[in-house]
């Protein structure tokens, strides 16, 4: 469990385990994710780490314990942890891909305009802001988008639901490197106007980059964890992802 | 046959066409959104006919009993899901509208049925009588098995099927019931006689298709529905309830088969087990339009009804079968169009 | 296994017997319950196993049952021809539907069974050949070595031994060659067409046979009434047979007899008891039966099956038995490259998942494809086995082109693959798993497996997935159910379900992903001394200390085109790979 000193964190997750039929795929991982700042978990494929959000998210079942905003949510359904400011971004972007860009847009503020948010409308028009390049398709099919619209769409329609915490998975995932800037440059802004964000990455630089504290995963267990900027220069992160602990000679 | 039994034949298919359009959306609907086909359509047709048929009779029949008493058991199932999720608050909102809306309008049916009044206030407490059931057979029936496979709630969707042609037994009896028409009157068009009925008909499934399509273009609900259909993951991480979109898709569904019972009175006698027959003609609609698209599904039923009423001239006693065989071609031109595009694909 | 075998013995006794001491009304139930299992085993096989929904059980029985009553009492042939007549019609109607709908994917058969059930009801209610709606009647009864089965009595030993002999049949079918394809066909259509299996084919077959064994159930039940009409061959009767497949326990052949026990004695006792508990005539059995089977799903999903077989001692797995292995592939050597990939483009929508990509692979090679996490090398992968279609270019494998031909042509020509996403029965044991691998290896067909002609060849079989379970070092899991083994170690399943189809060339998709340290030099030995032995291994990695060290030649990739090439060294200094790969924000 993080040691960190600081305010309560805004997410507490502790001894997070989730099983797949018989196999276990998460095996007790805790973590913390301060209000505020931006908490990465990088780790290589089939870690875990999608596993873990689809945990917190309330997509999957779970033992352990998951506190939000300084409250119990294990118990919540995903709409009710969704209407709280709990929103990810999933690896798959789940677009309605038959609907509109504007109908996307809108969807992501679902819960809001259901309660009567008067302010969802300006949510739209600060999204459109954000990506300019939304606002030129809207009325385009989402399904007919490249892939780096696609992932602004998906960001775009998870904060319309207003965050308080922002899960990312794997926003790089087949962008091309300009595009990646791009996504990450934002994800700095967000933080700058007060959201919390935990992001699951695969480019583990970038990631480093961006975060002020980092998880590594691997096989269902966090093996290691610490400042970003520690994180980035351990020997053991680069062996792992870069590959350059090993000569081929080796 | 000369030219006027043909536009009569026509007249009379597209009639019924427009009928099994709404089915048939109603359907599509349905499945998109909860993949649930729902077999007991066909009694929700029968009950819209035959509860209107008892109020012109002046008598409220057994729908309101059971819309109290799925009204209860909802209540007692939400009550025990707040218990269990600790979230007692919540409560009062939920019984509210699972218990409070449904006996209001057992309530309205049982005390305005003796009134007798006019026609059309008549129809509006039948649709509301109907409709209102439809969210409670999703709550009470489909909702605990939402994840189970399509196979599972076509069982269920079956055996409800079964328990309400029961029900529909007990509640009007054996004896089949017509509605009276809306108008006697009709006009000539060339040779063509024309009933207002037919246009009445023709008219209020279009204005319903055309309101439905609003629903779902403009609607922050319709849209919802539409996200469900097109990706479940999504709508939930959008804040969309699969719940939420479940009840709204069955008290639509319920409401379209209302209409539809409610339009079919006048032109057939209904019997508490012909809806099944009638909603079958619905599906064949669907299944032309792939149980995916509403505007295909509606023109498939269009042409249900023309064959229908074609057959019915030249060869009555083989109409359901060549209404029915219908869907082999439909499905062999299908598979082999399939296997053509893979070919283009490659 | 004595145990289990015990119950049946049991069983089959007490079946025996019954009509000795039972009254009439009994062995009259207990005929229907026959003829019921018989006709839902069909759709246990059909719906439950292979994943088909059908509704035109009802009308297969009716055919059986019309053709017998027809030619027996219009035209006197004997009961034993019309019995293979109505076999043959059943036989071409099933096939004619099973061709239109199998091949696609969707809910197709439903619809289409539900339309020729609806429409066969009234062709028998409206033909006057056929009596109309009320039937034909004297039926001759059947007779059998001189003796007139006119008794009901003896009739129950006619429908039980038919009713046990497909029983057994189909039990036997499940546990054949063919029948791990079908179990596999829900899950896991992709994996088997992947090895070989002509899922299309496989689900027609099984369709055809569902529909024979509902015509001998109505051919038996013609005789037994001695009289026709067209009210039990219904729609709503092809309902019905569905219920008991369902509620009974649709995942095993029993699930058909409990269905069809239970159903059959619940509407008796409905139809008993309603009446005297409410003190009136009615439909209430319906409606109680309706509530009953929505409650039952709603807390059995898998059927009532499913309780029972809790109770019930384990059966213990069969074990592997020596045997002489099977004929490995005929090799020739290739003179060029073992696998082309010219140019090959694939488009989603939008989306250029793979562009203009390139390259080739010689035999006896281990070639890495990597790049960064969606560059598209899992679709190549499902290029070049056949799963997804090219939109351009080709793809030749010793020198043949596959880029047109579907996944289970391209197996026959050597390609044994595994999947990024574990593609595992998981219900199914890892030796059975790793057989189907061995799907091209072996001949017989559904009839040899249900008459039990199939031992030699299937032990070979599980001699020969045994030995590739060996080979990847899982012997100890060989019996373990392959859902319950860790993540890791179902990928290694995958590669011994590979090794069992005999490949020439082996697609390995992220072999090493969750395997721990030990493990992945385990694996990274095996695949050595498999390319020692001759195999050309194309593999998608992640993990790049193992990909260095393994690999001949690396393709990296990057936004779907080829963004470098070379040895490993090569790629490592390449500095265009390294801001790719490792990413980075300027």
């Amino acid at each position: 469990m993080s040691t960190r000193p600081g305010p309560a964190p805004i997410l507490q997750i502790t001894n997070l385990a989730v099983s797949y039929g018989r196999v276990e795929a998460l095996h007790g991982v805790s973590l913390a994710v301060e209000e505020g700042s931006i908490v990465t978990v990088i780790g290589p494929n089939g870690a875990g780490k999608s596993t873990l959000l689809g945990a917190i998210m309330g997509t999957l079942g779970s033992r352990g314990s998951v506190h939000y905003g300084g409250r119990d949510v294990m118990r919540l359904t995903v709409e009710q942890r969704v209407a709280a400011g709990l929103v990810l971004v999933p690896e798959r972007r789940e677009l309605f891909g038959a609907m509109t860009v504007a109908d996307n847009i809108e969807l992501g503020a679902f819960a809001r305009l259901r309660r009567g948010e008067r302010d969802a409308l300006r949510s739209r028009d600060e999204v459109y802001a954000r990506f300019p390049r939304l606002a030129e398709r809207a009325t385009q099919a989402a399904g007919t988008l490249s892939g780096g619209e696609r992932q602004m769409l998906a960001l775009g329609r998870a904060l319309m639901a207003r965050p308080r915490l922002l899960m990312l998975d794997e926003p790089s995932l087949g962008l091309a490197p300009i595009v990646v800037r791009e996504i990450f440059s934002i994800v700095v802004a967000l933080k700058a106007s007060g959201v919390s964000i935990l992001l699951v990455e695969q480019n583990a630089r970038a990631a480093l980059e961006v975060s002020d504290y980092g998880y590594v995963l691997e096989t269902g267990e966090c093996v290691l964890q610490g400042a970003s900027r520690t994180l980035a220069a351990d020997p053991r992160v680069a062996a792992t992802y870069l590959g350059e602990a090993a000569t081929p000679a080796a | 046959m000369d030219l006027t039994i043909a536009a009569l034949l026509t007249q009379d298919g597209i009639t019924n066409g427009a009928i099994y359009a709404l089915l048939a959306l109603a359907l599509v609907l349905v499945f998109t959104v909860t993949r649930v086909i729902l077999v007991p359509s066909g009694e929700f047709v029968s009950w819209g006919t035959l509860t209107l048929a008892g109020l012109q009779l002046g008598k409220a029949s057994g729908i309101v009993g059971l819309v109290v008493g799925m009204a209860v058991l909802a209540a007692v199932m939400e009550t025990w899901r707040c218990i269990r999720a600790r979230e007692l608050v919540r409560l009062p909102r939920a019984l509210a509208l699972w218990c409070g809306v449904p006996l209001a309008v057992a309530t309205l049916l049982a005390f305005a049925a003796p009134m007798r009044l006019p026609l059309p206030f008549q129809v509006l407490l039948t649709l509301a009588a109907v409709t209102a059931l439809g969210p409670l057979l999703y709550r009470v029936a489909y909702q605990p098995l939402a994840e189970a496979s399509v196979l599972v709630l076509l069982i269920v969707s079956v055996a409800l099927h079964f328990a309400m042609v029961g029900l529909g037994l007990w509640f009007f009896g054996a004896e089949g019931s017509r509605t009276p028409a809306f108008s006697a009157a009709s006009f000539r068009v060339g040779s063509v006689t024309v009933s207002v009925q037919s246009l009445l008909v023709v008219g209020t499934s279009v204005a319903l298709i055309g309101a439905l399509a609003l629903f779902f273009g403009r609607t922050l609900h319709g849209k919802a529905l539409r996200a469900t259909a097109v990706n479940r993951a999504g709508a939930r991480l959008c804040g969309i309830s699969p719940e939420f979109a479940g009840a709204l898709t069955f008290a639509l569904a319920a409401l379209l088969c209302a209409f539809c019972g409610v339009l079919i009175g006048p032109i057939t006698t209904v019997y508490y087990d012909s809806g099944f027959l009638i909603s079958l003609k619905g599906f064949v609609g669907a299944i032309i339009g792939g149980l995916t698209s509403y505007p295909i599904a509606a023109a498939g039923s269009l042409l249900v009804g023309l064959i229908e009423s074609f057959s019915s001239f030249w060869a009555s006693a083989f109409k359901e079968v060549i209404v029915f065989t219908l869907i082999i071609p439909v499905l062999l031109w299908r598979s082999l169009r399939t296997q053509h595009h893979e070919e283009e694909e490659e | 296994m004595m145990r289990r075998h015990g119950a049946v013995v049991g069983m089959v006794v007490l079946l025996a017997v019954l009509p000795l001491f039972a009254p009439a009304f009994w062995v009259t139930l207990a005929n229907y319950i026959g003829l019921y299992s018989m006709t839902a085993l069909g759709l246990v096989l059909l719906t439950g196993v292979a994943g088909q929904t059908s509704f035109g059980q009802a009308a297969f029985v009716g055919i059986g049952a019309y053709v017998t009553a027809y030619l027996t009492t219009r035209h006197a042939l004997s009961p034993w021809l019309t019995l293979a007549i109505g076999l043959a019609c059943t036989g071409v109607v099933a096939l004619f539907l099973g061709f239109i709908t199998l091949r696609m994917r969707g809910h197709y058969l439903p619809l289409a069974t539900i339309a020729w059930g609806i429409s066969l009801y009234y062709v028998f209610g409206n033909l006057e050949a056929l009596g109309g709606h009320t039937g034909l009647s004297g039926i001759a009864p059947l007779t059998l070595a001189g003796v007139a089965l006119k008794d009901e009595r003896r009739y129950y030993y006619l429908i039980w031994f038919v009713t046990l002999a497909a029983l057994w049949a189909t039990h036997n079918l499940l546990d054949s060659r063919s029948g791990r394809a079908v179990r596999a066909l829900k899950g896991g259509l992709d994996m088997i067409e992947a090895f070989g299996v002509d899922a299309a084919r496989l689900k027609i077959v099984v369709f055809v046979y569902a529909a024979l064994l509902a015509c001998v159930s109505g051919w038996l039940y013609a005789h037994l009434q001695r009289f026709v009409n067209p009210t039990p061959f219904g729609i709503n009767q092809g309902i019905e047979y569905l219920f008991m497949a369902v509620v009974g326990g649709a995942g095993s052949v029993w699930g058909a007899v409990v269905g069809a026990s239970l159903i059959t004695l619940l509407k008796e006792w409905l139809q008993d008891l309603l009446p005297a508990l409410l003190g009136r005539q009615g439909n209430f059995e319906l409606v109680v039966f309706g509530i009953l089977m929505v409650l039952i799903l709603q807390f059995a999903r898998d059927g009532v099956w499913q309780w029972i077989a809790r109770v019930l001692p384990h059966p213990a797995p069969h074990p592997v038995v020596a045997a002489p292995p099977l004929a490995p592939r005929a090799r020739t050597a290739p003179a060029g490259p073992l696998l082309e990939v010219q140019q090959v483009t694939k488009r989603f929508g939008g989306l250029v998942a793979v562009d203009d990509l390139s390259f080739v692979v010689t035999p006896g090679e281990i070639v890495g494809l990597i790049g960064p996490n969606g560059a598209g090398k899992s679709t190549t992968f499902a290029l070049i086995s056949g799963a997804l279609p090219l939109t351009a270019g080709r793809v030749l494998l010793g020198g043949e082109s596959i880029g047109s031909k579907p996944p289970h042509e391209i197996a026959r020509r050597g390609l044994g693959r595994t999947f990024q996403h574990v593609k595992l029965i998981g219900t199914m044991s890892v030796l059975d798993n790793v057989a189907i691998g061995a799907y091209l290896r072996g001949r017989s067909g559904v009839v040899r497996a249900a008459l039990k002609l199939d031992r030699a060849e299937e032990a070979q079989v599980r001699a020969e997935a045994a030995r590739a379970v060996a080979r990847v070092g899982l012997s100890a899991q060989l019996h373990t159910a392959a859902g319950s083994l860790a993540l890791g170690q179902q990928r290694i399943v995958e590669i011994a379900r590979a090794l069992a189809s005999d490949p020439t060339l082996l697609l390995l998709d992220e072999p090493a992903a969750g395997l721990r340290f030990l493990e992945k030099q385990a694996l990274a030995t095996l695949l050595r001394s498999l390319k020692a032995e001759g195999m050309t291994i194309l593999l998608v990695e992640h993990d790049m200390d193992f990909v260095m060290g393994l690999t001949d030649r690396l393709v990296v990739m990057d936004f779907g085109l080829k963004l470098a090439e070379g040895s490993p060294v090569e790629i490592q200094r390449n500095a265009a790979v390294r801001e790719a790969y490792l990413g980075g924000v300027a």
